[in-house]
């Protein structure tokens, strides 16, 4: 049976050859804060579940001074030359597509029907987290039929992946921290906190009432927080699970998905989205920083009354 | 006051805020925020690292994003993106609005089958959709004019994300949809993240629909050639 933990295995020695890498990176300018950030995490992918969680918990700290504090830049890395780019995909044409469009497909495929297929009885795939185990089959395979096809060596091209690794760098750990974040605040009472600071002013018994608290406050939240995983935690625990979910029994898929879209217009209007909003005006070297926000907003608009229609009639 | 919740636990959320708002680096403001929530709750400092740790260990399938970046590093060096650019420059003789509008559709359908990592500002923006809607666009309005230009360059830039933002919901292995599935499971509810996905599509498609009604008004506008052309 194939179970996460085997995805985890591979990640974490991904990355520990990464962070070896980084460190055999003679100009690097931050090497040993670098091969640190990527060794550690390497670390919790392979064995955190060994780890005592306070220790753990430390390692996370660290983790995020590491990346606070400027330690995770990009290494040296060679680019490819445009011209033999275009020889390449001559060459290669349509069948680049191929191991890109392995992944969603074989991901899906696990996902569907992973938990069904069984081998002399025992099942190929565990029950928990299915999807992932696909998602990390598929880019393996996509990985080996992507080297056959353009006859690289695969230590080579995990090696030099590691300029990608680099762009990304600690904003692959953003997710998991923000998640983090919302369970420190389930537990520390945040959402009864806001659903205390906000019910006074919401008539629990209408449904619109409701419907329009939890999804402005998603766009409100977003726009503060720049961020719409961090204020879905939040305003859902506050305002989507008592008042919807559990007080007029709203069918909490619906609820929760409507929800998040309903973040994601917030999105469009913050500056403190920078990487969407801010980066693509410098980018295209346009005069106006906000000029991006002053394109989007008659789109997020009449978009957040269209989320607050559907999350009205569809619950 | 009939319940006596505790509004303390807030000043996270305002540690979150300020934060951000002062441009410190995001990862740390979460950690920070995450340990003085749980101290100001009344933890101990060693349950709160605990905490941090436990949780960490229980949502760490949200950096198997991590994954893709060898394969993809591996085509991008043997020329996806050149193929890509090459695939859609074979749609010449489409005005500013049509090119932008098919981008919209293109990017929704790719990032929904898990494919978002295709376009973004730096991959397809700024050297494939900026230049190839002024370009559609000179042949509309011959003396385009500079306030003309940035328009269109904003516009392509919004078209980028409002395609991948309601586009990636509906991709059952993407990091929100399973974020969603992970927070209801704590809470007793069991969701497949499917039926998560499934729901984010009529939002998909009044978002096409809104933002595609704007791009092509953008064609009539560059038609008709009013609005802001002045420099200035």
């Amino acid at each position: 049976m194939i179970a996460i933990q085997s995805i985890y295995t591979v990640t974490g020695l991904y990355l520990l050859w990464m962070a070896w890498c980084s460190l055999r990176d003679p100009q690097h300018p931050r090497r040993l804060g670098t091969s640190a950030f990527w060794a550690l995490l390497g670390l919790c992918m392979l064995v955190g579940q060994y780890i005592p969680e306070a220790v753990m918990g430390a390692m996370v700290v660290v983790l995020a001074l590491l990346a606070g504090t400027g330690q995770v830049r990009a290494g040296t890395h060679t680019t490819t030359p445009s011209e033999q780019l275009t020889r390449h995909r001559q060459r290669h044409g349509n069948r680049l597509f191929l191991p890109a469009l392995i992944i969603p497909l074989v991901t899906v495929a696990v996902a569907l029907g992973g938990t069904h297929l069984q081998v002399t009885g025992v099942s190929m795939f565990d029950a928990t987290l299915t999807t992932q185990i696909g998602f990390g089959l598929a880019c393996m395979l996509a990985f080996v039929v992507a080297a056959r096809l353009t006859r690289s060596r695969p230590v080579d091209a995990l090696t030099r992946s590691r300029s990608l690794l680099d762009a990304v760098s600690w904003a692959t750990l953003l997710p998991v921290l923000l998640a983090t974040l919302g369970s420190v605040f389930a537990a520390a009472g945040v959402g009864d906190a806001v659903a205390a600071a906000v019910r006074p002013w919401i008539d629990a018994d209408s449904r619109l009432a409701v419907v329009l608290a939890y999804a402005l406050g998603m766009a409100t939240f977003t726009v503060i927080m720049g961020n719409a995983f961090a204020a879905f935690p939040v305003m859902s625990l506050g305002i989507a699970l008592p008042l919807l979910v559990n007080g007029q029994g709203a069918d909490p898929a619906i609820v929760v998905a409507i929800g998040m879209l309903s973040g994601y217009c917030g999105t469009l209007l913050t500056p403190m989205a920078a990487n969407f909003n801010l980066v693509p005006a410098a980018l295209l070297e346009l005069r106006d920083p906000y000029a991006v926000i002053r394109a989007q907003w008659p789109t997020a608009l009449p978009l957040l009354a269209a989320n607050i229609a559907l999350m009205y009639w569809l619950v | 006051m009939i319940e006596a919740v505790s509004l303390w636990p807030l000043l996270g959320v305002v540690m979150v805020v300020l934060g951000f708002a002062l441009r410190l680096n995001p990862a740390l403001v979460v950690v920070m925020s995450g340990l003085a929530t749980g101290l100001i709750a009344g933890m101990s400092p060693l349950q709160v690292l605990s905490m941090l740790g436990s949780a960490f260990i229980k949502n760490r399938y949200l950096a198997l994003l991590i994954l893709t970046l060898p394969v993809i590093s591996l085509l991008e060096r043997h020329g996806l993106r050149e193929q890509a650019r090459h695939l859609i420059q074979g749609l010449r003789g489409a005005t500013a609005g049509r090119l932008m509008l098919a981008y919209l559709a293109a990017r929704q359908i790719l990032s929904a089958i898990g494919l978002h990592s295709l376009g973004g500002h730096p991959q397809t923006v700024r050297p494939l959709l900026a230049p190839m809607t002024e370009a559609a666009a000179e042949t509309q309005r011959p003396n385009l004019s500079m306030a003309d230009r940035e328009r269109l360059r904003a516009l392509a830039a919004s078209t980028d994300n409002v395609g991948l933002f309601f586009g990636e919901d509906i991709f059952i292995a993407f990091g929100g949809v399973l974020l969603m599935q992970s927070f209801l499971a704590d809470n007793g509810i069991q969701v497949e993240p499917l039926q998560i996905a499934l729901w984010g599509i009529p939002t998909a498609i009044c978002a096409f629909a809104i933002h595609g009604t704007r791009l092509l008004a953008e064609d009539r506008r560059l038609r008709r050639g009013d609005g802001v052309t002045e420099d200035a």
